[in-house]
């Protein structure tokens, strides 16, 4: 064996064990990191919920939890339905191309139902829970405010349909959970025909 | 008699010496470490930051005997420390406060640096090392908010795991990955607490002894950014240096003392400060389905905050924010004066740089106030000055008419 083939050699070996142990130590890496993923109960806790509307007033909306998140549902009188096409062109996106709610909530009320409206209330800036505020012009707000959603973090403002304003924080319309009726007074917030 | 224990205390020495080298080390790092004679107050925040940081870990071991971290249990368990523990109030108020006076310390300390030019050829890793530290102790104060799990602690958390959200694809991945759950929960409480007290201050530690240790391989700048290696007596020891013990310890130690009268009176008369060190909105138990009025983060990342409100763009405004803590990272190469201190620049760093202070101390106003109308249009005016200080440093620098700098110290 000449000097050469020998320094070859020991080069082979040195770049072989280290990509050997490297390749290990991203393997053994893989648990650890896999750990810090959602848990199998945390997985569970995130079930659907049901939800009875059949008490909820016209003009009101009911708060529940569903994975530690707020979801409104809102019966939204006449009158709210009607607000929806006044301010179409000073919305961000108001076919809701660019935003997260299921094929059957991709409409101009984005609900199933145009009488209930299920939103997270979860801002799509920063995660902030935006506040119902469905009186037409109060002072804060302005006398063009034809009622909505406020975000106090960071002033996003949606319409009664959890549609983005134009020139907010906020990129998206409010994100609609996959829903879907029981029947014509229980919701099921969670879990649609596709999932459940 | 005398004589002997001095005797019997030189052989006990020699013997560790034989095996450990302490006396080489307390040489090298204390009674021949050499320091410039012309430290002003500006050179006692170092000192400062690791006697805090001493003091959080020492409040934080005590604290951890008696927190719980779990949602179930944190706030209650902070409660019990501040009512039912013997002195439970005062280790609690001396971390909380600990917490700022560690910022503002530190804050002190780089300005220093941008001062006096600390970040320049040779102390390029002095500095990179100390951005580092900068980050972990943002990353330790971070997870460290969550702990007492009151509402702003919730949303604040809430708010910045969302920042990661803002990346394409991933980004809800990866926010997910760090929650470890679909929302901030029990397991994020939990897993932050092992993040802050033992994942981070393992690294800050290190990172702190390797700090000082590349600062005395260099040795220490000073006022007047001359290097005083290059003047030495026949000795070998620099003609405007004194050993940093026992002549920087015992001026150090006035520091010290002037700095804990201060502390104390903030620990005792005002641990809240008005809602700017532990915010009113934190007093009640987290609530995921409630939003506090108004959500700001602690005084010392609203300039940050103020930044990334600034940017319409969610994305672009994270982004944003990440370039704003990161830029100064860049100081030893985006500065191209080779004037150290600020003492011997022009008029246009010196100008330069007051418009950058007066821009991070405004733009941490702004991240505290809502953000409408003319805050808005504010935090825009300081964010754009706030970069320009940085970006347009290469220009700006090395087109300065410079004074002569002495070639030693001056009084």
């Amino acid at each position: 064996m000449t000097r050469g083939e020998r320094l070859t050699r020991r080069h082979f070996l040195t770049a072989a064990t280290a990509v050997t142990g490297g390749v290990g130590a991203v393997a053994a890496a893989v648990p650890f990191v896999s750990s810090f993923r959602p848990s199998a109960r945390a997985q569970a806790l995130g079930a659907p919920v049901e939800v009875d509307v059949s008490k909820l007033e016209p003009g009101a909306v009911l708060k529940v939890e569903w994975r530690g998140r707020p979801i409104y549902v809102v019966h939204r009188t006449e009158e709210m339905l009607g607000m929806l096409g006044r301010d179409a062109d000073l919305l961000a996106d108001p076919d809701s191309a660019e935003s997260i709610q299921p094929g059957y909530a991709r409409n101009d009320h984005r609900s199933v139902q145009p009488r209930f409206l299920v939103v997270e209330g979860v801002c799509t800036h920063l995660g902030c829970a935006p506040l119902p505020r469905f009186e037409v012009a109060p002072a804060d707000l302005g006398a063009d405010w034809g009622g909505g959603f406020y975000c106090p973090c960071h002033g996003s403002t949606f319409d009664l349909a959890g549609r983005v304003f134009a020139g907010v924080p906020a990129p998206t319309n409010l994100p609609v959970p996959p829903y879907r009726y029981v029947n014509d007074s229980t919701l099921l917030i969670g879990a649609d025909a596709g999932i459940a | 008699m005398g004589g002997r224990v001095n005797r019997r205390f030189g052989a006990l020495v020699a013997w560790i010496d034989a095996r450990f080298p302490m006396t080489k080390l307390i040489r090298e790092h204390a009674t021949e470490y050499y320091a410039a004679k012309n430290f002003n107050f500006w050179y006692g925040f170092g000192v400062l930051a690791t006697v805090v940081l001493v003091l959080q870990i020492v409040t934080g071991i005590f604290l951890t005997m008696n927190y719980k971290p779990s949602a179930e249990e944190a706030f209650a368990s902070v409660e019990y420390i501040m009512r039912d523990v013997d002195w439970g109030w005062l280790i609690r108020y001396l971390h909380s406060t600990g917490a700022s006076a560690f910022f503002i310390v530190v804050y002190l300390h780089m300005f220093r640096g941008f001062m006096y030019g600390s970040y320049k050829r040779p102390r390029e890793l002095v500095w990179l090392i100390g951005m580092f530290i900068y980050l972990c102790l943002m990353a330790e104060a971070f997870f460290g908010y969550l702990l007492p799990w009151g509402n702003m602690s919730y949303w604040g958390a809430q708010v910045i795991v969302s920042l990661f959200g803002a990346v394409p694809v991933v980004g809800e991945g990866i926010a997910e990955w760090i929650r470890g759950d679909f929302y901030i929960s029990d397991i994020t409480l939990n897993r932050f607490f092992a993040f802050h007290v033992i994942a981070v201050p393992l690294i800050l530690v290190i990172l702190v002894v390797v700090h000082i240790m590349a600062l005395h391989e260099v040795g220490s700048g000073n006022p007047d950014g001359i290097e005083i290696k290059e003047h030495k007596d026949a000795s070998g020891k620099p003609l405007d240096g004194v050993a940093f013990h026992p002549y920087h310890t015992s001026k150090d130690l006035v520091i010290i003392i002037v700095f804990f009268i201060i502390f104390s009176a903030v620990v005792f008369f005002a641990p809240d400060m008005g809602g700017y060190f532990l915010e009113h909105a934190n007093f009640e138990p987290a609530n995921p389905l409630q939003t506090p009025e108004h959500i700001a983060p602690v005084w010392y990342f609203t300039p940050f905050y103020a930044i990334l409100r600034a940017v319409p763009d969610k994305l672009f405004g994270v982004v944003l924010m990440g370039a704003a803590v990161l830029l100064p990272v860049f100081m030893p190469w985006l500065d191209r004066c080779r004037v150290k201190s600020v003492r011997y620049r022009s008029w246009v760093y010196k100008t330069a740089l007051t418009i950058f202070a007066v821009s991070f101390l405004a733009l941490g106003y702004l991240g505290l106030q809502p953000a409408t109308g003319l805050y808005t249009t504010f935090s825009r005016i300081f964010s754009v000055l706030y970069f320009g200080f940085f970006i347009l440093m290469p220009f700006y620098t090395s087109l300065e008419k410079t004074k002569p700098v002495p070639i030693r110290v001056t009084k």
